[in-house]
Parts: C-alpha cells; sequence; structure tokens
C-alpha cells in the first residue's frame, strides 16, 4: 500500500500547477470568458487529453495523474477546470467507443487544444436521460438530428459537440450517440446562461436544426447511446470531484492566511475547528477520489466509488466553501474575494455530472443489489 | 500511488474476518450483556499473535505492518468492539512504546512477554482530574536511592483489572512541565499498586476499565521507560498510534452496524414495499456506505504513514492519525446512529445488535484525545503550515 503519488503522478501534477499559475481567475470572470490561448497552453502539456496515447498526440497519461492535475487547475481557476474536465471526458468518450477514423479526427484534434462539448441535458430530461426529446431520423446515409440541448458547457467554442438523440422508440434504449463538428451547419447557440458561479465558462443553450451528419458519425452502436452516457459520466464524475476538491483548496488556503494573519483568530477555537474539520473532509474526499481513479486505471469497476467520491467530495466542497467565507466575515463579502468566488464556483459541482441526489441513487442500488 | 492491500494484507484481513466470525461474534452478545471479560479470546488473539502484531517476531510479536494491524482491529471490532479494544491497548499503547523507547533488557523483560500475549498491558495516562490536559497530572514519582516511589491515581484504565503490566506517567519535576513527566513500567502485584473494581459503562462491557491507586509505590529505576522526563513525548508518540487502533475500532462498530441495517432494509417491509426501496432509507445507506470507505481510507493511510515511520523515524503521522481518528470515530457515532433508526423498535431494543453497536461507538469520540483534541491537533499542524 502506497499513498504517495509516482514521479509520472507528480510530473503531471507540476505541469498543471505551472499553468495554473499563469491563471487570473479574478480576470476571467470579469471578462467572462476563459482566452483559448489557456487551453492550447494546456494542450501543449497534454492536460487536455491526457488519458490519449502518444500514437494519437496525447501524452499517454493515466487517470490519477488526471485527478492530480485536475486539482491543480481547479484551484487556480474552476472555469478552466470545467473546460478541461469535460474536453478530456469527450476525448476519452470518443476513443472508448469510436472506430478508428474517429479517433484519429477527434481525438488528435482535442489533444491540440480543440474543446470538445457534451450534449445531454435537455429541458425536460437531466438526471434522467431516458426523457429525451431531440431526434435523429435516418434519411439514406444520414441522420438528421432536430432538438434542444441545455447547459452545454462551452457548447459555443466546441471543436466536437457529442450529441444524443432519439433514434429509436421511447426510453433509454432508443437513444444513440453521435458526433458532430462545432461548426456544423443547423447547430446554432439559443443562449448563454448567466450563471452564480463558473462565470468565465460559457454554457450555451443549442439548438439543432436538421443538422445533417453521416453514418459514420454514430459513435458505438445504434441505441447503444445510453450506455455510452453512464460510462462517460462515471469517469467524468472523477473530473468533477477533483474539480470541487481543487476549488475548495484554494478557498481554504486562502482563508488559512487570513487566520494566520490574525491573532485573534488564530487563537480562537472556532477558526481552528473549521480548519480543521476542512483539512479533515478534504483529506477524506481526496482519498476517495484518487481510489476512484486507481480502479478505473487498473481497469476495475469503479462506478460506485467514482459515485462516492463524486458526491462526497462536491458536497464535503460545497461547505468548505460555506465555512471560509462565514469565517472572513466582511473580507468575503468584497468583490475580489477568493472565498466567495469558490464558494459560487463550487455550487455547480453538486448538480453538473450527475447531481447528488443521482450519485446517491448510484450508490444506493449498488450497495442493496 | 496503490490504495489496495497487500496479499499479506489481505491474508491477514481474512484470518481476523474468519477468527471474528466464528469465535468472537457468537459470543459478541452475551459478553456485552454480562460485562464479562472475554479471557478465552484474548488467549486466542496471543495464539493469533494479534497482541502484537507490529512487534518484530524476534521480540515476541507477528512481525506484521501497522496496515495490518488497522485491518485486524477493524475486523475483530466489527464482531465485538470491547474485545477490539482490548488487542488495540495492548499492541498501541503497551507495545508500540516498549519496541520505540525502551533498553533491550526490558525488551526482553516485557515487550516479548507482552506482544506474544503471554502477559496483558494497559496504559496509565489519565487521572481523575487530568484527561486532555494530560500536562496537568498529579501523580508523582519521587527519587529514593535507587527506587522512585509513586504516588497518585489513574483512571479509565482499560485493561487495568486483568492487566500483568502498567505503563503508568508520572509527574518526577513539577517545575519542568510536560518535561518533568516520566514513564515506569510496574508489574501487577507490586506493593502500593492497587487496581479497582471495574468500572461501570454505557458501552464496550466487555471490556473492564478501572482507577488505580499508587500509595508509596516503590518501583526499581531499572523499571523507568526511556529517560526522566521523556514521559510526555512517549505518550504523545504512543497516542499518535494508539488513534489509529481506535478509528479501525470505531470504523468496524460502524461496518457492522451498516450491514445489519442493509440487511433488514431489504427484509422489512412498510408501505407495501421494503423499506429500502424508499429514498429516506435507501440514500441513508448511501451515505453510511460513503463516509464508512472515507474512513477506512483515512485510517489506511495514517497506517501506511507509520509504517513509513518505522524506516524513518522522522515522518510524523499525528496529524494524519488525528483526521483518522475524528472522521472514523464521528463517523462512526452517526453511522450506528442511523443504523438504529433503520431498524426502529428493534434498534432499540437490547434482543438485537443495534443498541450494542450504537453504545459501543460513543466512546470512540471520549478516548486516546477526545474529538475536541483531534481538531486541537489538527488545526495547530494546519496553522503552522
Amino acid at each position: 500500500m502506497m499513498f504517495s503519488p509516482s514521479a509520472s503522478h507528480r510530473s503531471f501534477q507540476s505541469r498543471a500547477r505551472d499553468i495554473a499559475e499563469t491563471l487570473d481567475a479574478a480576470a476571467h470572470e470579469r471578462d467572462e470568458l476563459v482566452p483559448m490561448s489557456v487551453y492550447r497552453a494546456l494542450a501543449d502539456q497534454g492536460l487536455m487529453s491526457v488519458k490519449l496515447e502518444e500514437a494519437l498526440g496525447g501524452p499517454g497519461g493515466n487517470v490519477v495523474s488526471y485527478s492530480l492535475a485536475m486539482t491543480e487547475v481547479a484551484k487556480a481557476c474552476a472555469s478552466t477546470a470545467v473546460t478541461m474536465a469535460v474536453t478530456n471526458m469527450v476525448g476519452e468518450v470518443i476513443h472508448a467507443f469510436g472506430t478508428d477514423a474517429q479517433r484519429e479526427t477527434y481525438c488528435s484534434a482535442l489533444a491540440r487544444g480543440g474543446l470538445g462539448a457534451f450534449a445531454l441535458s435537455e429541458v425536460g430530461a437531466g438526471s434522467d436521460p431516458g426523457g429525451m426529446r431531440t431526434t435523429a431520423t435516418k434519411e439514406g446515409d444520414h441522420y438528421l438530428i432536430t432538438g434542444d440541448k441545455q447547459w452545454i458547457s462551452h457548447g459555443d467554442a466546441a471543436r466536437v459537440l457529442v450529441v444524443w438523440a432519439r433514434t429509436g422508440g421511447a426510453g433509454s434504449k432508443g437513444i444513440s450517440c453521435f458526433l458532430v463538428d462545432g461548426d456544423a451547419d443547423g447547430v446554432s447557440v439559443a443562449k448563454h446562461e448567466d450563471k452564480l458561479g463558473l462565470r468565465a465558462s460559457h454554457t450555451a443553450a443549442l439548438v439543432f436544426e436538421n443538422v445533417r451528419v453521416h453514418e459514420s458519425a454514430l459513435l458505438g452502436s445504434l441505441g447503444g447511446g445510453f450506455r455510452i452516457a453512464m460510462m462517460a459520466l462515471d469517469g467524468g464524475r472523477i473530473g468533477i470531484a477533483s474539480q470541487a476538491i481543487g476549488i475548495a483548496e484554494a478557498a481554504l488556503a486562502d482563508t488559512l492566511t487570513f487566520v494566520q494573519a490574525s491573532p485573534a483568530l488564530r487563537s480562537s477555537q472556532d477558526a481552528q475547528w473549521r480548519l480543521a474539520d476542512a483539512r479533515m473532509k478534504l483529506d477524506a474526499a481526496s482519498l476517495l477520489t484518487l481510489r476512484a481513479a486507481e480502479l478505473k486505471d487498473r481497469g476495475e469497476s469503479f462506478s460506485l466509488p467514482a459515485s462516492m467520491a463524486k458526491v462526497f467530495a462536491t458536497e464535503t466542497a460545497w461547505a468548505v466553501c460555506q465555512s471560509c467565507v462565514e469565517l472572513q466575515g466582511e473580507r468575503a463579502e468584497r468583490p475580489d474575494s477568493i472565498a466567495a468566488r469558490c464558494m459560487r464556483d463550487v455550487r455547480v459541482t453538486m448538480i453538473y455530472e450527475g447531481t447528488s441526489e443521482v450519485q446517491r441513487i448510484v450508490i444506493s442500488r449498488a450497495i442493496l443489489t | 500511488m496503490n490504495i489496495s492491500l497487500t496479499e499479506d494484507q489481505q491474508m491477514v484481513q481474512k484470518l481476523a474476518r474468519d477468527f471474528a466470525e466464528r469465535e468472537v461474534l457468537p459470543k459478541a452478545k452475551e459478553l456485552d450483556q454480562d460485562a464479562r471479560w472475554p479471557k478465552e479470546l484474548v488467549s486466542r488473539m496471543a495464539e493469533l499473535g494479534f497482541l502484537g502484531v507490529a512487534v518484530p517476531e524476534e521480540l515476541g510479536g507477528a512481525g506484521l505492518d501497522n496496515v495490518s494491524y488497522a485491518v485486524a482491529i477493524e475486523e475483530v471490532s466489527r464482531a465485538c468492539a470491547s474485545t477490539g479494544v482490548i488487542m488495540s491497548v495492548n499492541n498501541s499503547l503497551v507495545c508500540d512504546p516498549l519496541l520505540k523507547f525502551a533498553n533491550d533488557e526490558q525488551k526482553k523483560e516485557y515487550l516479548a512477554p507482552l506482544a506474544s500475549g503471554e502477559k496483558l498491558g494497559c496504559f496509565g495516562l489519565t487521572e481523575p482530574s487530568s484527561g486532555s490536559d494530560a500536562s496537568d497530572m498529579q501523580t508523582t514519582a519521587v527519587k529514593d536511592g535507587d527506587h522512585w516511589v509513586i504516588n497518585g491515581s489513574k483512571n479509565w484504565i482499560t485493561n487495568g483489572p486483568h492487566a500483568d503490566v502498567i505503563l503508568v506517567f508520572c509527574n518526577t519535576n513539577r517545575e519542568l512541565g510536560n518535561r518533568g513527566t516520566t514513564a515506569f513500567i510496574v508489574d501487577k502485584g507490586t506493593e502500593g499498586f492497587n487496581p479497582q473494581p471495574r468500572d461501570h459503562k454505557l458501552g464496550i462491557h466487555a471490556a473492564h476499565s478501572c482507577t488505580m491507586f499508587f500509595e508509596n509505590c516503590r518501583v526499581h529505576e531499572s523499571k523507568m521507560l526511556n529517560a526522566e522526563g521523556m514521559g510526555f513525548k512517549i505518550a504523545m508518540s504512543t497516542l499518535d498510534g494508539g488513534r489509529i487502533g481506535i478509528a479501525a475500532q470505531a470504523l468496524g462498530i460502524a461496518q457492522a452496524a451498516f450491514e445489519k441495517a442493509v440487511a433488514y432494509s431489504k427484509e422489512r417491509k412498510a408501505f407495501g414495499e421494503p423499506i429500502a426501496k424508499k429514498q429516506a432509507i435507501a440514500f441513508k445507506l448511501a451515505d453510511m456506505a460513503t463516509q464508512i470507505d472515507a474512513a477506512r481510507l483515512l485510517i489506511w493511510r495514517a497506517a501506511a504513514l507509520k509504517d513509513e515511520a518505522v524506516k524513518n523515524p522522522k515522518l510524523r503521522h499525528s496529524q494524519e492519525s488525528a483526521v483518522a481518528k475524528l472522521y472514523a470515530s464521528e463517523m462512526a457515532t452517526r453511522v450506528t446512529h442511523q443504523a438504529l433508526q433503520v431498524f426502529g423498535g428493534y434498534g432499540y431494543s437490547t434482543e438485537y445488535d443495534m443498541e450494542r453497536h450504537y453504545r459501543d461507538a460513543r466512546i470512540t469520540e471520549i478516548y486516546e484525545g477526545t474529538s475536541e483534541i483531534m481538531r486541537v491537533v489538527i488545526a495547530a499542524n494546519v496553522l503552522r503550515g
């Protein structure tokens, strides 16, 4: 048993830290944009496709490295981190289910800095994707995709969209998955969402209007889309757990500096207790997350551990950020407060890629069968 | 990074589980209800090497690592928390400090029989008015020729009524504060050393504890552990290890309560279906499972770090041990509370195990450093940066 990261893990971690140091989260939030140059820099270090093999232009890393790198980036800028998380997830799902041609086209593009977006949710289909209404209708050797997708992170700037649409009857068995170029005809941005946090990460409502894709754009098998989504999200949850931990670590570091500077707070047990509880719970969150990552690296079943990691890490991160804001008092009310930004940014981690409630459904099903 | 048990550690886990399920579990209820000291189980643990798990074989122990130790404590406590703490005290609070701080003669005379289970030990730090603040101890040892004369009292001493040896901490120089504390090894039967009848407690009924009086108890200077003034350092270092044992005990209790709650929730029907189908119950179980796993990982991390510290004594694991103990013990009180809730009235009845788990969990937040002291330790480390 060994808990310390290997040299290879640490190398990804330190490359992520180097880029993280160049980020200016406050400015990105103000501009409501993370410059594309940031993603290219991350891609140059292999961080947009951590697991991709070298032959396709990736660095050939593993999930533990990815998790550690994600946490480093999230410490500096949660918006940058979510784009990194989704792009890695998209690259991975294409790699897992795609044909050689799909891999060569898309995985390599993502490794070079193109963004991947994940178009699953709809207005009436979030936790229950089986209720989706977007359709893909066969016409000769093409499909026509029509429908609306909601809450698509960087859906406005993606090189490739992974789109789920109904090709069969009702329920989860009638869903298939397609790879659509971001600039395909018929894809448009209906709305940029205004959000509580992650304000430098664009969240788009997308409209698909008779978007014509060749049948070779089908990812995996016809009707196999639901399984692809679930598998992608199992892995994605490790990324979001790692992101949440990074955000909370940033809030905690900021608060620790604040407390250390004040003799009154240093000696206050209330402040000490908050710091101790935060440290304890973040340690637990990190171990749950790394365990899930490691199981995934070993090719073992990791769906249950990933859900445990996600619900524990995101709820812990939220509680830590909230406690940090509470402790900083008036300081956290100022517009440049790091802890307050972290609190706003972290809230969504309990929602996207499976809400806390969905994680508890996954966990309870696993332990009760 | 490799967060999983090695093959050897898995073998220890299986050995401990088999022992716990076959020999301990069938007796757990009776031991609790009669508050009976499990003499025969202590002997069996001696045979299995469970009383000196991490002590090298040449010194009478099983020669295993601290992760194996934590795993074994969890398994034994899953069956019976009283048996778990008897084991933990002898390993963590007696063998470990002797291994680290005793001279060769003391190791031969005391560590070897304690680690092999020929003798049983206890740890005398707490006093009637000195618990969390161990520096405020009133028990004194005064030099008289080549002997030390001990006066004072110690209380809540787990294993006390049955121990052959006590490691007792005394004030040898009041002016020096913590640096005036010294530890001595005292044999049962030494004149002036008087263990009192066992305490009556909320839980861990079969693990007897007692108050001990020292009245002009004369101990030869060769029984001093390490050096004069080293007592506080020895005590703190010992508790850093002990907390891993208590955390593992708490984990075992929680695991037992959780497994029973899962099984019961699938059988018990209400409103026409098993209560496991209700999110009110299913989500509780999901949270229990997650928190139990979190505790186990924190414990393994602390134990693995202690194993590294065996090779590199400069390495400290105070913070990681405190984190593991704080999390696991609070988790155990939460999980047993919720597991009892799943059982409803049956949880409250002494006919079933749940109320025992609930009572047994409570102490883990108190002994070997309360939850409050754990937070003091963690915060001090965090603030030091």
